[in-house]
């Protein structure tokens, strides 16, 4: 330990991070990476919450067609909503600062990110910017959809200056967590922690910190141009002004293809975290899967084009970004392959957290396989701007990224609380989760190849059994959502005492008590071997290395 | 499991017409090669799908750890790594290829092709025809002849979609964008528009009308079709296709500017003599202060910084616009800008007047 964190001080504030000090001026000042993950972990939660409010609503609206509860306009700004604040105020913050602020110093073995002052700016600097992005809830709202495509966003007279301004902030946010784990992951591993040693969760985290700090500065140029063109008449992206509206789509996909990935590899390393757990075996292909992630982040910068299909780019465009989309498959199909190789002949055990693993890989398969579909040019020109593509982006960032944070928080909450939730409700919720989610957006597939465009407040009659089911799919994955989030919360009091290592993680994480101490470690933790190394005694649950 | 195998097999041709119900009539012979790639696609992914979860199944039943206690201390195998990474590339590749090969027709029309222009506004399609006539909402095309849209925008981005077709392109302001396709089956086809342009995006429908040879002569003529006579969408047995408006809010305020009974190469003519053009360009290849507009559509010229550019729609679109972009080698880049002076629908008839002068 440190000097400055005696064993007194520990013994005098309270034996875990939790009870380490009182009072909400403690955590709203905390510089410790555990609380400032669950203060990310919360206010996300708020924000997924109000993304799933919209959700619902658009859901309702498109029960029937014809308008039954709100205007046209109304339902643009729902969809709007919806779009804007799931993408950049919940997905793109959930795993990276919210599960990754808290796990990856642990992970490393270090006391917490190389700088923990910065980490809760950057938390302030997110606040800041989804405040001022919610604010205009209350002001005229916003109509643009959540890619503001111009000349649309500079002619639309509602807030929209406000959210680019929001979405520019949390920008920084972003940039400022990637910079700080890139550090962390270099400078703060414990002795014996070599790059071959990293837990995969590590190496997804490493990779989409690089994403967020080269990508995020283009988004944040593109929004800032866009302000300006809102507000002081500049002619970039207008054409009326002299500019290109199709620009702006060039630059809004060239960071928000890569966003994409912000979004799912984090998911992917939380996958790469539970199955060789729960199967109690080493992973399969550990520098596949690390390769593999670094493959994908790479590829993400190079595809940009595959948005713009029908856009009016170049026949030439579209042939190189066609080709270049197809390349995404396979890292991606490696990583799935290799999951399953892990379980095979493993001994599989079936927690909650792994009901998780078995539902992302149903569905984030089927994910990934219409995403080919959409990849293939002539493929792509009649379903792009459809419900398949929206049915396609669910299946992997709620099928992928949701699925997977929900088997990691399943995962880890004995970690964060010293608690255990309750299982059979928590797996009830679970299979809740999969059928809403199934129910809702499989019927989507079929509707969007019918021909039904997205962002439509109004459908012909003939889509209308396909969109009644699902909007009662929408219903069920409420359910299975509200049910877990009582579930956690109910546990936090009155959960039974987990034990510091229910699972039997070989991972840093679990080698220290739960809630785990302030600077994280009673002693220094020196790493021998690699994260996934069951054998022997070790294959029972519950023994730790 | 080789019956299985072949039970499948067998079954595949009632699985693919159960399923077939899920995409709409496919009433071009492009749309027809589309639908043999998707279902090559739907049967690729439909096995890799099935095997994934066949596996997990297998294991699920196989590996729980009431019946193997103990799990085998594997790391990886490169020859299976190297595989599923090898097979996978070599089907994408495929995809890709064929994916691309059916690209290219789907854009590249034929040179016949009868051309009519497509305008975007907020919430209509205008469809302007040769010989000056306009219709809002309905397009009306020949049976089994190759079509042509010229489409721009009036305002911000629309996106021109027909199912039945599998033809999709976006609509753009300041710029002119192509679609063709050349329909097999008469009677009513779906358009939507797929780019999201404010409040009543998702009113902004239209209706292809696709007349045999008689009633396209007759409709020529200016002769009225009854529309409600045509043989409904067939993608919908029992749902009549949707136009512009039908069940929806119109907040459509542009009035209709129907040519009346003048060409487009005539309006654009009178165009060219009211806007001043003809003090500076000729029609008879004389040249005065500019180039001529005789003969020069569709050839390459040299331009004063050395580099060439083929005159097209959007050329012509950009020198009316903004005349000193790209100056023809020879003469004086002293021509004003005319942008905000012409609009959409004049741009496009000055266009075809020139195209006119052969």
């Amino acid at each position: 330990m440190s000097s400055h964190s005696s064993e007194g001080d520990l013994v005098k504030h309270g034996d875990n991070y939790i009870n380490h000090s009182a009072g909400i001026k403690s955590w709203l000042n905390t510089l410790d990476h555990k609380r400032i993950g669950m203060m990310y972990l919360f206010t996300v939660m708020i924000f997924f919450l109000i993304g799933g409010f919209f959700a619902l609503g658009i859901r309702l609206e498109l029960f029937s067609p014809g308008m039954q509860f709100m205007t046209p306009d109304t339902y643009n700004r729902f969809f709007t909503y919806h779009g804007a604040i799931m993408v950049f105020m919940v997905i793109i913050p959930l795993i990276p600062a919210a599960m990754g602020n808290f796990i990856l110093p642990m992970q490393l073995g270090a006391k917490d990110v190389a700088f923990p002052r910065w980490n809760l700016v950057s938390y302030y600097i997110y606040v800041t910017g989804a405040l001022i992005a919610a604010s205009t809830l209350f002001l005229k709202g916003v109509d643009t959809g959540w890619t503001f495509y111009t000349p649309y966003s500079i002619r639309s007279n509602s807030s929209a200056t406000f959210v680019l301004l929001g979405a520019f902030i949390m920008g920084f946010s972003s940039i400022l967590t990637g910079l700080n784990f890139i550090v962390t992951i270099h400078k703060l591993r414990a002795p014996g922690l070599t790059w071959g040693r990293l837990p995969l969760f590590v190496w997804a985290l490493y990779a989409t910190s690089i994403i967020q700090v080269l990508a995020t500065p283009v988004l944040a140029i593109t929004l800032l141009l866009l302000i300006l063109e809102r507000t002081l008449g500049i002619g970039v992206f207008d054409p009326k002004l002299g500019g290109d509206p199709v620009l702006f789509q060039h630059f809004f996909w060239f960071y928000s293809h890569p966003a994409v990935y912000i979004m799912i590899l984090p998911a992917m390393g939380v996958i790469s975290e539970l199955v060789p757990v729960f199967s109690r075996k080493p992973i399969f292909g550990y520098k596949a899967i690390a390769g593999a992630t670094f493959g994908i982040a790479l590829v993400s910068f190079i595809v940009w084009g595959h948005h713009l299909f029908v856009s009016g780019q170049s026949e030439f465009a579209n042939f190189v970004f066609s080709l270049i989309t197809m390349f995404v498959a396979i890292p991606t199909g490696v990583k799935v392959f290799s999951w399953l190789g892990t379980m095979y002949k493993g001994s599989l055990r079936f927690d909650t957290p792994m009901l998780y693993v078995f539902g992302f890989l149903f569905v984030f398969t089927i994910g990934g396989l219409t995403g080919v579909f959409l990849a293939v040019v002539s493929i792509d020109v009649h379903l792009t701007d459809t419900y398949f593509v929206i049915a396609h982006f669910h299946y992997v960032m709620v099928g992928g990224t949701i699925m997977a944070f929900l088997g990691g928080i399943h995962y880890w909450f004995p970690k964060f609380s010293g608690k255990m939730y309750h299982e059979s409700l928590a797996k009830f919720a679970c299979w809740l989760v999969m059928i809403g989610f199934n129910v809702t957006f499989f019927p989507q597939f079929i509707v969007g190849t019918l021909g039904m465009p997205r962002r439509y407040a109004d459908y012909l009659p003939q889509f209308t059994n396909y969109n009644r089911a699902s909007t009662v799919g929408s219903w069920i994955l409420a359910l299975g959502l509200f049910i877990t989030a009582y579930n956690l919360f109910r546990s936090m009091k009155t959960g039974k005492a987990a034990g510091d290592n229910p699972w039997g993680g070989l991972t840093l994480e679990w080698q220290t008590t739960s809630p785990p101490p302030f600077e994280n470690f009673k002693y220094d933790p020196v790493v021998t071997e690699g994260p996934y190394e069951y054998k022997g005694d070790r294959i029972g649950m519950g023994i730790n290395a | 499991m080789t019956k299985l195998m072949l039970a499948l097999l067998l079954s595949s041709t009632s699985i693919t017409s159960a399923f077939a119900a899920t995409l709409p009539v496919a009433a071009t012979d492009v749309s027809q090669s589309w639908d043999t790639l998707y279902w090559f696609l739907i049967w690729v992914s439909g096995i890799f799908f099935v095997g994934i979860v066949l596996a997990m199944i297998i294991f699920v039943v196989k590996y729980r750890k009431e019946v193997h206690k103990k799990s085998k201390y594997i790391h990886g195998h490169t020859g299976l790594e190297i595989v599923w990474t090898v097979i996978p590339s070599i089907l994408l590749f495929v995809m890709f290829g064929w994916g691309w090969a059916v690209y290219k027709d789907m854009i590249h029309a034929p040179s016949d092709a009868m051309e009519i222009h497509v305008i975007g506004k907020q919430w209509m399609w205008q469809f302007v025809y040769k010989n000056g006539t306009s219709s809002i909402g309905d397009l009306y095309v020949p049976l089994n002849k190759p079509v042509k849209m010229v489409m721009s925008s009036e305002d911000v981005i629309h996106s021109f979609f027909i199912p039945n077709f599998r033809v999709k392109q976006d609509v753009v302001p300041g710029m002119y964008t192509y679609v063709w396709f050349e329909a097999k089956v008469p009677g009513i086809h779906q358009i939507f528009c797929t780019e999201y342009c404010g409040t009543s995006h998702s009113g902004m429908l239209g209706r292809v009308i696709v007349l045999k040879d008689d009633q396209w002569k007759d409709w020529q003529q200016g002769k009225k079709i009854d529309v409600d006579s045509l043989p409904a969408d067939p993608s919908f047995p029992g749902f009549r296709a949707n136009r512009l408006g039908e069940g929806m809010p119109s907040t459509a305020g542009t009035s209709s500017t129907s040519g009346g009974q003048i060409s487009l190469a005539e309006k654009g003519k009178a165009l060219t003599t009211a806007k001043g053009c003809v003090a500076c360009h000729s029609s008879d290849g004389t040249k005065i202060v500019g180039p001529s507009y005789k003969g020069i559509y569709g050839t390459d010229v040299k331009l004063a910084d050395g580099s060439t550019v083929k005159i097209d729609e959007n050329y012509i679109r950009e020198s009316i616009e903004n005349p000193t972009a790209k100056v023809v080698e020879g003469f004086p880049p002293s021509m004003p800008p005319y942008k905000g002076l012409v609009n959409e629908e004049e741009i496009m008839a000055i266009t075809e007047y020139i195209k006119s002068l052969k």
